[in-house]
């Protein structure tokens, strides 16, 4: 029998979580080592999983099953695919980049970093889940450390609001989304997605409940018009969490609609199809034009979240090949690069604590591996070529172009926008006249530059050699084309 | 059925009646210093009703099923099947916990005649889940009544305590009278008392619709207060606050049971030809119901009463799972688990509310802030309460929630699961500030750190470890529940 590695993948965050709310509360230092040593389990693991995924195979791996309630049909089923691995090792690189950047969190960490290990093994579960209501159980496993920690730790005005706006926000999507799958599930009796795939629903039944499926976990990943949420959220929640939220948790929602919407009601995704463009489309430009006009250096990057997720939602809607492999990489790719935006964010504001951006500036004679890295992370929001987010948008343009060509020129378009505030914000903050202020501010710590530096190389990596990522997503994405049935 | 085994089927019963009349013998005999023992024996003795249910009563419902022979006994006063076997061990369970929290209250537990009347309720309630005859569902009500209405005025020198008790027992006479009163107009109709012939009798009698809908309409009156149900459940927010939070937890959840119990099987099995209307009858209550108590809670300030209101919603959602009984199997299986599942959600509730209220004086939202700095383990406990109650998984709500919402979509209804799902939200909404206020407000005197007692501590582990194990280790309930669901439809 092969080495269990996908659960143990998410067992041990939720082992290290149960731990660390066993030690008392004043060996801090205790608790920080639990928690890095978990991520880096976590970390470790899912790089191996990552590269020892066969793409020549293809289809699902690393399965893992057992009976859980058998007179509902439901299983403990886990296994990754070409479009699920790189989240996996997405997930495990921002658990333990966030735990890296929230290091010396002084104020009740042992709630934090408990909560935060429940939080990394929800999302590496969703992933992992080849049972729609193991999936489901793993997806709702995050509404209460999400609550928990924006509402504690965030930045103080904003906490309360922020965190139950998304909170609510989150939690009807979900139910949306529930209900689509039980639908799902009376009409056939089982919630494996194996299964499921080969299940064949009616015509019908597809086009009443997809959008179902892609409203509720549209709603996750901040498509438009429920996208409000998020910049409040993000901006709210304290740094690891905004790393988490907008890096990882956006993606269980595309990704949702991909893997339960897309796949498994092909002739609804194709009827809804229109519909998500204009409202992905919308997306990317208005996420871009709001995060131009943005004062406040956070709130510049949660809409700028939006935007990419716009990109994502296109390359899904194109129902291509090369839309779908685009979308998969931007998943990754975005996923990274905001979580180096959020964890800069976070450096920035522990020191000036401000987060305006009239009255930043010249950081970079300060804090020249931020200013680095924000440069790295804004090359790929730009899609400049030599980073991740050219490899990603590329394919996506491509796809959308064979079937609605307005919508990729209006996405382009999106991205000259992005590019304009991108870099105003990149001189704005860290070029130019260092305030007074600042000029005792201290430089940042070895963790944030290991988090910085793993980042901005994962990037760069993939910029220069795609082929680290593009013939894993491709192994699946030629099966998802199978699906759909070669339109 | 032999004799024998007719004794056998009521061995629960049985044994309570002992231990109650044991309880008040060393009442009397005790001095006031060791009525602490009192408690223990209680839990101890219900602990044993439990085992001898599981290992001599079940055995002989499959005995009894295997040879084919009636499952009526007693003169057909009573039935036994997995309702009655699945429900008593519910009521029991309810009882231990309610007895560990309530153990060392002065006020409560130091007094004998707290276990003795709880001791009577449960055994009423188990006679309600078995009943088969209108007489004996009666009778049985009235023996599960009567003592909570005592139990709720039960701390004599505050006046909430005994206007609640008032107020309960006003309340539940009246309902009480109304559905009596239905009873007597069946057997008027009839000519029988018998719930297994009332059908066939009311079809030979050949009754026009209006007749069978009132009388279906005044039993729901007696039934809906039991389950407190829009419009019968004016009686909750005041006695839910008014009386001891251990007994509020109890009412809320076992004596909440019994009445659905009692609701199932009289409407599946004496109303089954005319079921489309009776449900149409609860689907609106039960939508009323949700909106108006998940509304209500939204501006509670006390949170006794925000609890109240929130298991007026919590029975809305269970009823769902009777609406579509007929078109889905998974309607009743999904009520049953929810049951289960509430009664350690909301016992552990009004415990966790009992545990403040003895250390820090008061029942007010605003007093559990802070909580999570003065006792860590009490607030994680309400966080696991407070988010089964918001139906979150891994937790029992979860599945509870789960369950009756695919019955729901199952049956044809999606309206239903619709109206369920905003509901869920409003709830979730009130759960969460409760936690924020838990865990992110501040007070003054955080330096008080609050200790549990043992009782305390058992009673909590238990409640949460229940929670969780409901959660997630599914089957084993999941099979109770079923087995349950297919006694009431008539297996």
């Amino acid at each position: 029998m092969q080495f269990p590695i996908l659960s143990v993948i998410i067992f041990t965050p939720i082992i290290a979580g149960l731990l660390i709310l066993i030690v008392p509360k004043e060996r801090k230092e205790l608790i920080r080592l639990i928690a890095l040593a978990a991520s880096s389990v976590v970390l470790l693991l899912s790089f191996i999983v990552y590269f020892s995924y066969d793409k020549s195979l293809g289809g699902y791996q690393f399965l893992e099953k057992a009976s859980w309630v058998p007179a509902l049909g439901i299983q403990y089923h886990l296994g990754i695919d070409g479009m699920s691995v790189p989240l996996v090792l997405l997930s495990g690189v921002v658990v333990f980049c966030g735990v890296l950047v929230s290091w010396n969190i002084d104020e009740r960490p042992k709630e934090f970093f408990s909560f935060m290990m429940f939080l990394g093994a929800s999302v590496l579960g969703v992933f992992s889940s080849l049972d729609l209501f193991q999936l489901f159980f793993f997806f709702e496993l995050a509404i209460f450390p999400k609550y928990l920690m924006i509402v504690i730790w965030g930045s103080p005005k904003t906490r309360e609001y922020g965190s139950m706006k998304l909170t609510i926000y989150l939690f009807v999507g979900s139910m949306i989304a529930l209900l689509g799958m039980i639908a799902m599930y009376t009409a056939f009796g089982t919630f494996d997605l194996l299964e499921l795939e080969q299940a064949g629903f009616a015509a019908g039944f597809q086009k009443f409940w997809f959008p179902f499926i892609f409203l509720g976990f549209g709603i996750l990943g901040g498509m438009f018009p429920f996208h409000s949420w998020a910049p409040d959220g993000h901006v709210a929640a304290p740094t690891a969490i905004s790393m988490m939220l907008a890096g990882v948790e956006m993606k269980v929602g595309v990704w949702a609609i991909l893997r339960v919407g897309i796949i498994l009601l092909p002739e609804g995704a194709k009827a809804w199809a229109p519909l998500i463009f204009i409202l992905a489309t919308i997306n990317v430009l208005y996420g871009a034009v709001i995060a131009l006009i943005q004062s406040d250096f956070k709130y510049v990057i949660g809409f700028s979240s939006v935007s990419h997720m716009g990109l994502v939602l296109i390359g899904l809607a194109s129902l291509t090949e090369e839309g779908i492999l685009g979308a998969g990489i931007q998943m990754f790719s975005h996923g990274v690069m905001t979580a180096l935006f959020f964890s800069i964010v976070g450096m920035v504001y522990d020191r000036t604590h401000t987060r305006e951006i009239s009255k930043l500036g010249g950081l970079i004679k300060k804090m020249p591996w931020a200013a680095i890295g924000f440069l790295v992370a804004g090359f790929v929001s730009m899609g400049m070529p030599g980073f991740s987010g050219f490899i990603a948008e590329f394919p996506i343009f491509m796809g959308v172009w064979q079937k609605a060509p307005l919508v990729a020129i209006l996405s382009i378009f999106g991205v000259v926008i992005t590019a304009a505030y991108i870099l105003l914000v990149t001189r704005r903050v860290f070029f130019g006249e260092l305030a007074t202020e600042y000029a005792e501010i201290k430089p940042i710590t070895t963790m944030d530059k290991i988090a910085i530096g793993l980042l901005a190389i994962i990037m760069i990596a993939i910029g220069w050699f795609p082929a680290l990522i593009e013939p894993v997503i491709q192994s699946s994405v030629s099966h998802i084309m199978t699906l759909l049935g070669g339109i | 059925m032999t004799v024998g085994s007719m004794f056998l089927a009521i061995l629960p019963q049985m044994g309570i009646l002992v231990l109650a009349g044991l309880i008040l013998a060393l009442d009397l005999i005790m001095s006031e210093k060791k009525h602490g023992v009192l408690g223990w024996i209680t839990v101890i003795g219900l602990t044993l009703v439990i085992i001898l249910d599981l290992s001599i009563v079940m055995p002989n419902l499959t005995a009894t099923l295997g040879q084919g022979e009636s499952q009526l006994i007693f003169g057909n006063m009573l039935r036994v099947d997995a309702v009655g076997i699945v429900f008593t061990i519910l009521f029991v369970v309810g009882g231990i916990i309610t007895v560990l929290f309530g153990m060392e209250d002065e006020n409560l537990g130091k007094k004998g005649e707290f276990y003795f009347l709880l001791l009577v309720s449960i055994f009423g309630m188990t006679l309600m889940a078995s009943s088969a005859n209108l007489i004996m569902l009666y009778l049985a009500i009235e023996t599960t009544a009567i003592p909570l209405y005592i139990l709720a005025g039960f701390l004599v020198h505050d006046n909430k305590s005994v206007e609640s008790g008032i107020k309960y027992l006003l309340f539940g006479a009246l309902t009480s009278a109304i559905m009596l009163f239905g009873f007597v107009m069946l057997y008027g109709f009839t000519g029988t008392t018998q719930l297994y012939e009332l059908s066939s009798a009311i079809k030979t009698a050949g009754l026009s619709s209006f007749s069978l809908i009132s009388t279906v309409i005044m039993v729901l009156v007696g039934f809906g207060f039991k389950i407190s149900i829009f419009p019968f459940h004016f009686w909750a927010p005041d006695v839910y606050e008014g009386a001891p939070s251990a007994i509020s937890g109890f009412l809320s959840t076992a004596s909440k049971a019994a009445g659905f119990a009692v609701l199932m099987r009289v409407m599946v099995v004496v109303f089954p030809d005319i079921f489309s209307s009776w449900s149409l009858i609860l689907a609106v209550l039960a939508v009323i119901s949700m909106f108006f108590g998940n509304f209500l809670a939204l501006s509670q300030k006390n949170i006794k009463r925000l609890l109240a209101y929130s298991s007026i919603a919590h029975a809305g959602n269970i009823l769902i799972g009777l609406i579509v009984a007929d078109q889905s199997k998974f309607g009743l299986t999904g009520a049953v688990y929810y049951l289960i599942a509430y009664l350690f959600t909301n016992l552990a509730a009004f415990g966790i509310i009992a545990i403040v209220s003895k250390n820090l004086g008061s029942d007010e939202i605003s007093a559990y802030a802070g909580l999570s700095r003065k006792s860590p383990g009490l607030a994680l406990a309400l966080l696991i309460t407070l988010l089964s109650l918001g139906g979150i998984p891994p937790f029992a709500g979860f599945i509870g929630k789960f369950l009756v919402f695919t019955a729901a979509i199952d049956a044809g209804y999606l309206w239903l699961a619709i109206v369920g799902i905003i509901n869920s939200i409003l709830a979730l909404y009130y759960y969460l500030t409760v936690l924020k206020v838990v865990y992110l407000y501040r007070s003054e005197d955080e330096e008080k750190t609050i200790t549990l007692n043992n009782n305390w501590r058992l009673a909590l582990i238990i409640c949460s470890v229940g929670i969780l194990v409901v959660g997630v280790v599914i089957s084993p309930w999941l099979s109770f529940a079923n087995q349950a669901s297919l006694a009431f439809l008539g297996g």
